[in-house]
């Protein structure tokens, strides 16, 4: 039995009944990072040892007390950017290389709660800026499918742990598709919730008003299950949602999509869209049509304008953000500085990599004297635009169905001179953060590559029972997860 | 949408960003390229529109200012590049008279 194989829910029902202990999990999961960690490259920090001493601990206690929690004994992996009290958290950036959190992150205290296991932190591009994990300062991580690919990113170590059963899920963050895209790149489910859904607090902050944490899983029931734990109000997150959680696993109970309506934004399926991925979207669609959804027709005009919307909020976001990277009370700091203002001018350059500059730059150009309101005041503006969009379309329908992104995963290389080539791969994830919609990516078929191929399912705010019930029904009619990567 | 050299040293300085040389020819190039594309947002029409900072509906939120458990010095301290006495460390500021 290749206890590795398994999806979180059917390890957390053999757990719960007593057939494998939290010790034989933990092995189980080293054997297989053993084998192919070395090629696939999805870990920056690994805690074998802590897990299992957890793990050990855990069996002890639950000799005499059998009642588990959903995530008790469960081996997650945790994207870099997301604080672990007392374990490395380096958001793949040379200027948190040493950094370890005095706390944890409010996602990260809920699932201590339940008795989790961290097997470690997963690869990122720098401070979750970029779509491919190249942008990391220790090295890119490598698709599961193809090893010469992308796995996407930025959250592309949890995507690729998870594709490769280098853990039962994993926890992302998601910007303008830094869950959603790599799910797709890497054959797996993620899920970016609404805005304010989950806490933020321990998640070091890209663009504040974007970030979003979710699950990436190896399918919908085990996205729901996760959701379950990290949703909620948080008091240390002012910008976290004061709204009830439902049980997100209810949502599954139905494996139809009728009474639904589904539309499909013509936005989507314009200039740019690889002929491979067009036609497994479409038959995605017409499959929950026959689920009982009605299809329809409609429109996000003001689509094409996302892509500069989103790399001036968030590069100005961002610049704003990074500015407490000074080398003073945490991370790099240059030795060989005369004054205060070399010390932090030296410490950004040795401590940043390009892409994180180019962004720093960009940002504040974007905010600067002169240009605030030509740059960062118009692209809120247009902002404003691209949420009446999705309102005026959810008067309409339910949910919408869109690629997750234009091609299936890249070459690594092959877009990375080219950064504003790279941007535009992100076209069809960022209105989401945008809009603060909830949005879900699942396998939808392949490539005659071999490449796996994603479907996004776009929701209301705070309707992700809608958004899962829509993914689940497709996954269980469907069935792309019986074809798992042969790691080469 | 242009971005010469100066300008970008100018935008490095404001951002606490020593760039090199060869950063200040790239960076002119790419945030060139970059800018011009974003200046498609130009075309629509904002007349009156207004403009979105957050997608959350609260404004202000506020709690009772009460001391709450924080981090114990040695912890707030652990990682800092420099410390000495329970402070963080940091070059001399002020000139001696």
């Amino acid at each position: 039995m290749s206890l590795h194989k398994l999806t979180l829910h059917e390890l957390q029902e053999k757990f719960t009944k007593g057939e494998v202990t939290a010790r034989e999990i933990v092995s189980a999961y080293s054997l297989r990072i053993k084998q192919v960690e070395p090629k696939v490259k999805a870990y920056i920090t690994l805690v074998k040892e802590s897990a299992m001493a957890q793990a050990e601990a855990l069996d002890q206690k639950l000799k005499s007390w059998r009642r588990t929690m959903p995530l008790m004994g469960m081996p997650l992996a945790i994207k870099d950017n997301i604080c672990t009290e007392g374990v490395l958290t380096t958001c793949a950036s040379r200027i948190l290389g040493a950094f370890v959190p005095p706390y944890d992150a409010t996602v990260i205290a809920r699932l201590r709660g339940q008795g989790y296991l961290l097997l470690g932190k997963t690869n990122l591009d720098e401070f979750a800026m970029g779509s491919s994990t190249e942008n990391s300062g220790f090295g890119p991580s490598r698709n599961p499918w193809n090893l010469s690919s992308v796995p996407g990113g930025s959250s592309g170590g949890s995507a690729a742990a998870v594709a490769a059963d280098e853990c039962v899920a994993a926890l992302g963050s998601d910007t303008g598709g830094s869950i959603r895209q790599p799910a797709a790149c890497c054959g797996v489910v993620g899920l970016k919730p609404t805005y304010g859904r989950v806490s933020r607090f321990g998640l070091v902050a890209f663009a504040s008003s974007l970030d979003q944490i979710g699950p990436i899983t190896k399918d919908v029931t085990d996205a729901a299950m996760l959701l379950n734990v990290i949703a909620g109000h948080d008091p240390l997150d002012s910008t976290s949602a004061n709204v009830p959680v439902p049980d997100y696993t209810k949502a599954l109970k139905k494996k139809d999509v009728k009474k639904l309506k589904l539309g499909l934004p013509r936005e989507y399926f314009a200039e740019g869209l690889d002929q491979e991925v067009e036609r497994a979207v479409r038959e995605a669609a017409e499959e929950l049509k026959k689920l009982g959804g009605e299809i329809k027709d409609v429109a996000l005009p003001a689509t094409d304008a996302a892509i500069a919307t989103y790399y001036l909020i968030a590069t100005a976001e961002a610049s704003s953000n990074l500015a407490r990277y000074d080398g003073v009370k945490y991370g790099l700091r240059s030795k060989q500085t005369k004054d205060l203002l070399e010390m932090y001018m030296k410490t950004r350059q040795e401590g940043f990599g390009p892409e994180v500059k180019r962004r720093i730059m960009l940002g504040t150009y974007a905010l600067s004297a002169g240009y605030y309101d030509a740059y960062y005041g118009k692209a809120q503006a247009v902002r404003t635009l691209i949420r009446r969009d999705f309102e005026a379309a959810f008067q309409e329908v339910d949910l919408l169905v869109t690629p997750v992104m234009p091609t299936p995963a890249f070459k690594l290389g092959e877009r990375i001179q080219e950064p504003l080539q790279m941007y535009l791969s992100d076209i069809y994830t960022i209105s989401a953060n945008l809009a603060g919609i909830p949005a879900i990516s699942v396998p939808c078929g392949f490539s005659k590559a071999g490449l796996p191929i994603g479907l996004q399912i776009l929701g209301r705010p705070f309707e992700e029972e809608t958004v899962l019930r829509g993914a689940y029904a497709y996954e269980q009619a469907t069935g792309w997860r019986a074809k798992r990567p042969n790691i080469r | 949408m242009e971005i010469s050299k100066e300008e970008v040293e100018h935008v490095a300085k404001l951002a606490r960003l020593e760039i090199t040389e060869a950063e200040k020819e790239a960076f002119s190039k790419q945030l060139s390229a970059i800018l011009t594309y974003v200046e498609q947002l130009r075309a629509l029409d904002t007349e009156g529109v207004e403009p979105t900072a957050t997608v959350l509906e609260q404004v202000n939120v506020v709690r009772e200012d009460k001391a709450r458990p924080s981090l114990p010095v040695e912890k707030a301290l652990a990682n800092a590049p420099e410390q000495a006495d329970g402070f963080f460390c940091v070059p001399k500021i002020l000139e001696e008279r």
